[in-house]
């Protein structure tokens, strides 16, 4: 039986990899792959971190680092390693979570998570293997290609003019803050591959301390879709590769760099009733009352006019009083671009639709509102609209009121509160028979933690209950 | 008990925290936002994690490594957000790990309008990315449901290693209704069998979707399809309203189902035998309980939608085109009316009188 040696940190055999030789990798000969995946392995068992990691394997050929790496092992989507290694390492506060991508995965369908989790400083060590080329997809041009390198979608030669330059990844995440360490290296000779086995440890205690975010560039060629071999592929990284890409340590911010610690995860429920103020806001259950009327009140208004919180506060009173009770508003764009509307639906039987079409009641606080709106006032039904646009002709059956909101707002004591106004008027004339309780208990509700602007709504809504009762209704 | 009045998409939030959900990866996208700015809010403030991904498939990404440590994990989106975290989905699902996904859809398809729609039925409930993979789909018709049916997704997601999406629209989402507080809490366990979790339990465990040997990858494969036709017995859920005398049978789900509620009451004061079928979970589909409704012969559906027939084509499915089936639909953010409904129904009534 031959002797196998195995390396520390990687399994002795690959049963994961199946098949006869299970103590060979799948790479190609020549490749450097291997040597890669020795110097973190020893790395990560003279470091002690074996526990702790997880390795991702990317999409290329380090798509099967999970055969080899003797840790955790997850592999995941053609570029989508940093945003992996985010969920990983945003849950486990102790992982230490290894990338280990290429440069189609990394630099091209990957650069925007790879540049996102280096600017957030994701507690991440990156071993980015940048070979110039695509290898598990036989050979086809990356975002690293050498200008006039050939490939087999370059079969000139990469014209930068159609192709653009070589991406200089090091360089680009050198422009972050947040990294704690930044380097290039390679293998091309024996003091290079020392210093390469540097960069990779010092990336790794980076992550053992859970100091952030460390970016290694280990230069390789690809025998195989460059058709070179060993010495020509040691030839090209020391003589081309190191050219356009220089060597070196970009950046070690670890001395001074400060552990990241993310919070516990806190799943009592009394934590979470206290976050949602379940013992101070907090409404009776509704009750059934079939012979209770429905009310379908449509409020509608420039933004700004506080249309939305009007209706907001309508439906709260009504939950108050054990309503069933719905409101559902304009959203998006439309309210952003200059009017709101809000339908607000209450009955003593569960809401069917919440949306409001036919309606009881209009409160219109602009004209192209009422405009848009009045039509759809049921027969019977009710108009309360703003003084200020004018004299307003309802239609047939229609009651009309005209409501100097801003006036009955101001003498109240709060210009700003005109839709709190309508809502006294609404509590006067609108023949919802709820306790007056509910409104003074919605509004407070509404403002909670401003106690001024609470006492100031509670007045507007007092005069305007007040002045809404001595009006008359057609 | 503790009733708050609160919106749709806060509700989701209400029922992430009380499941136990550790972490929210979203993207901004109306109208499904306020879930992200919500937990953006709360979830720190218990501990858990909330990061702002920098796109839509980011945070997909960011569940499944969340979800590859045995934590539970959600995101959220609309449509166009859905699309584009398909691959992760898919990749999700080849993996076995549990999520929960939350897509409050609006109208379509491209960039379409902010309003509410009902057209990514396919889309989830068949699956959007590749592969013969399906998710666990459950539909909301209240804002009580939004919570409540949240944490049934989780508890699903994680009995089954699924993903479990919650199908909501832009009506369900943006409304607000009073919402009774759960009455518990969950704190989560890590299931150590497959988890990777970065401790010395979980080392020897892996993560991974792919499968280079075409035999093992069918047998994977068979697996999955043995794993859904257990749920499909174990999970299917609906309810009926007015159902036991119907000739006539509304089907629709969510925001749709609300409006058909009302169109039966209305229908019944007219006379007219209509009653609601209601899907609850839409994968799997509660066919078992709508074959028993058409079993007798005699009677028709409608399908009620908003969108092209989606519903209608799974309700065929589901009934073998046992009866007659119909469809009442709106599109482009538009509702189905009551009136609609109620119109087609009366129809319907009346030439199932004149055949007799």
């Amino acid at each position: 039986m031959e002797q196998v040696v195995q390396t520390r940190g990687l399994y002795k055999t690959f049963p994961r990899k199946g098949g006869a030789a299970q103590t060979a990798t799948h790479y190609c000969p020549g490749c450097e792959h291997g040597v890669l995946h020795k110097l973190i392995g020893e790395a990560l068992a003279d470091l002690d971190l074996q526990d702790r990691t997880i390795v991702i394997s990317p999409v290329g050929c380090g798509v099967f680092a999970y055969y080899y790496f003797d840790t955790g092992n997850v592999q995941v989507a053609h570029g989508r390693a940093a945003a992996v290694g985010t969920g990983i390492s945003r849950t486990q506060n102790n992982a230490v979570v290894v990338s280990y991508q290429g440069d189609g995965d990394l630099a091209s369908i990957g650069l925007n998570e790879t540049l996102q989790a280096a600017n957030r400083g994701e507690k991440i060590a990156v071993f980015f293997v940048n070979n110039t080329v695509y290898g598990m997809t036989g050979g086809q041009m990356a975002p690293t290609t050498l200008v006039g390198s050939k490939t087999i979608t370059s079969p000139e030669g990469r014209d930068p003019v159609q192709a653009g330059y070589p991406l200089h990844m090091a360089e680009l995440i050198n422009q972050l803050r947040a990294p704690v360490y930044i380097a290039r290296v390679s293998f091309s000779n024996m003091g290079k591959l020392r210093r390469a086995r540097q960069a990779i440890r010092k990336a790794l205690e980076i992550q053992r301390d859970g100091k952030g975010y460390a970016f290694v560039e280990v230069l390789m060629a690809c025998p195989t879709n460059q058709k070179m071999n060993v010495e020509e592929a040691t030839r090209f990284v020391a003589e081309q590769m190191e050219v356009e890409y220089p060597l070196g340590v970009l950046r070690d911010r670890a001395a001074e760099a400060v552990p990241i610690v993310r919070s516990e995860s806190d799943y009592a429920k009394e934590t979470l009733d206290r976050i949602f103020s379940l013992d101070t806001d907090r409404a009776p259950d509704a009750q059934l009352t079939p012979d209770a009327p429905t009310f379908r009140v449509k409020m509608a208004g420039f933004g700004g006019q506080g249309v939305l919180s009007m209706g907001i506060i309508l439906a709260r009173t009504a939950c108050q009083a054990g309503k069933f009770v719905s409101w559902y508003p304009s959203y998006g764009p439309e309210q952003r671009g200059g009017t709101a509307n809000c339908g607000v639906v209450m009955s003593g039987t569960p809401v069917g639709t919440p949306l409001v079409t036919a309606s009881d009641i209009l409160v219109a606080m602009n004209r192209p509102s009422l405009e848009k709106f009045l039509r759809d006032v049921k027969p019977g039904g009710l108009l309360l609209y703003d003084a200020a646009m004018g004299e307003v002709t309802p239609p047939a059956g229609v009651r009309a009121l005209a409501v100097p909101a801003t006036r009955l707002a101001q003498e109240g004591g709060s210009a700003r509160a005109a839709n709190t106004a309508m809502v006294g008027v609404l509590a006067a004339l609108g023949g919802f028979d709820l306790p007056e309780r509910a409104y003074r208990e919605a509004i407070t509700c509404n403002f909670a933690g401003k106690d001024a602007v609470v006492q100031a709504n509670l007045a507007v809504f007092d005069h305007a209950r007040a002045w809404a009762l001595e009006q008359e209704l057609p | 008990m503790a009733t708050q009045l609160i919106k749709g998409n806060t509700a989701v939030v209400v029922g992430a925290l009380y499941a136990g959900c550790d972490s929210f990866f979203g993207y901004p996208i109306t109208p499904a936002s306020e879930i992200l700015h919500e937990a953006a809010k709360r979830f720190p403030q218990a501990g858990r994690r909330m990061v702002q991904a920098e796109s839509e498939e980011a945070a997909i990404n960011m569940v499944y490594g969340a979800a590859t440590t045995g934590r539970r994990a959600m995101t959220a989106s609309s449509g166009p957000g859905i699309s584009l975290k398909s691959e992760g989905i898919s990749y999700l699902s080849g993996a076995q790990l549990p999520a929960v996904v939350v897509d409050i859809m609006r109208a379509g398809p491209g960039l379409g309008n902010i309003g509410p729609e009902q057209g990514d039925y396919n889309q989830v409930v068949k699956g959007g990315g590749h592969g013969n993979y399906r998710c666990l789909v459950l539909a909301p018709a209240n804002v009580q449901e939004m919570c409540d049916l949240t944490i049934r997704a989780f508890e699903l997601a994680h009995k089954w290693r699924m993903v479990a999406f919650v199908l909501a629209d832009g009506v369900l989402g943006q409304m607000i209704e009073p919402l009774r507080f759960p009455e518990t809490s969950t704190t989560p366990v890590t299931d150590v069998n497959w988890a990777v979790d970065g401790t010395a339990e979980t080392r020897l465990n892996v993560v991974t979707s792919i499968f280079l040997d075409f035999d093992q990858q069918e047998a994977f494969n068979r697996l999955l399809q043995d794993k859904y036709a257990q749920v499909e017995a174990a999970e299917q859920d609906s309810e009926a309203y007015r159902l036991e005398d119907a000739e006539i049978a509304l089907v629709a789900y969510g925001i749709s189902a609300r409006i058909a509620q009302g169109a039966v009451d209305a229908a019944r004061a007219e006379g007219l035998r209509v009653g609601l079928f209601r899907p609850i979970t839409l994968y799997p589909f509660p066919k078992d309980a709508l074959r028993e409704f058409v079993a007798p012969g005699g009677r028709q559906l409608v399908c009620v939608e908003m969108s092209n027939g989606q519903l209608r084509d799974d309700v065929k499915l589901a009934i073998d085109c046992a009866c007659p089936v119909h469809l009442v639909n709106r599109m482009g953010g538009n509702l189905v009316t009551e009136e609609d409904i109620l119109a087609r129904s009366r129809e319907l009534a009346r030439s199932a009188g004149g055949r007799e």
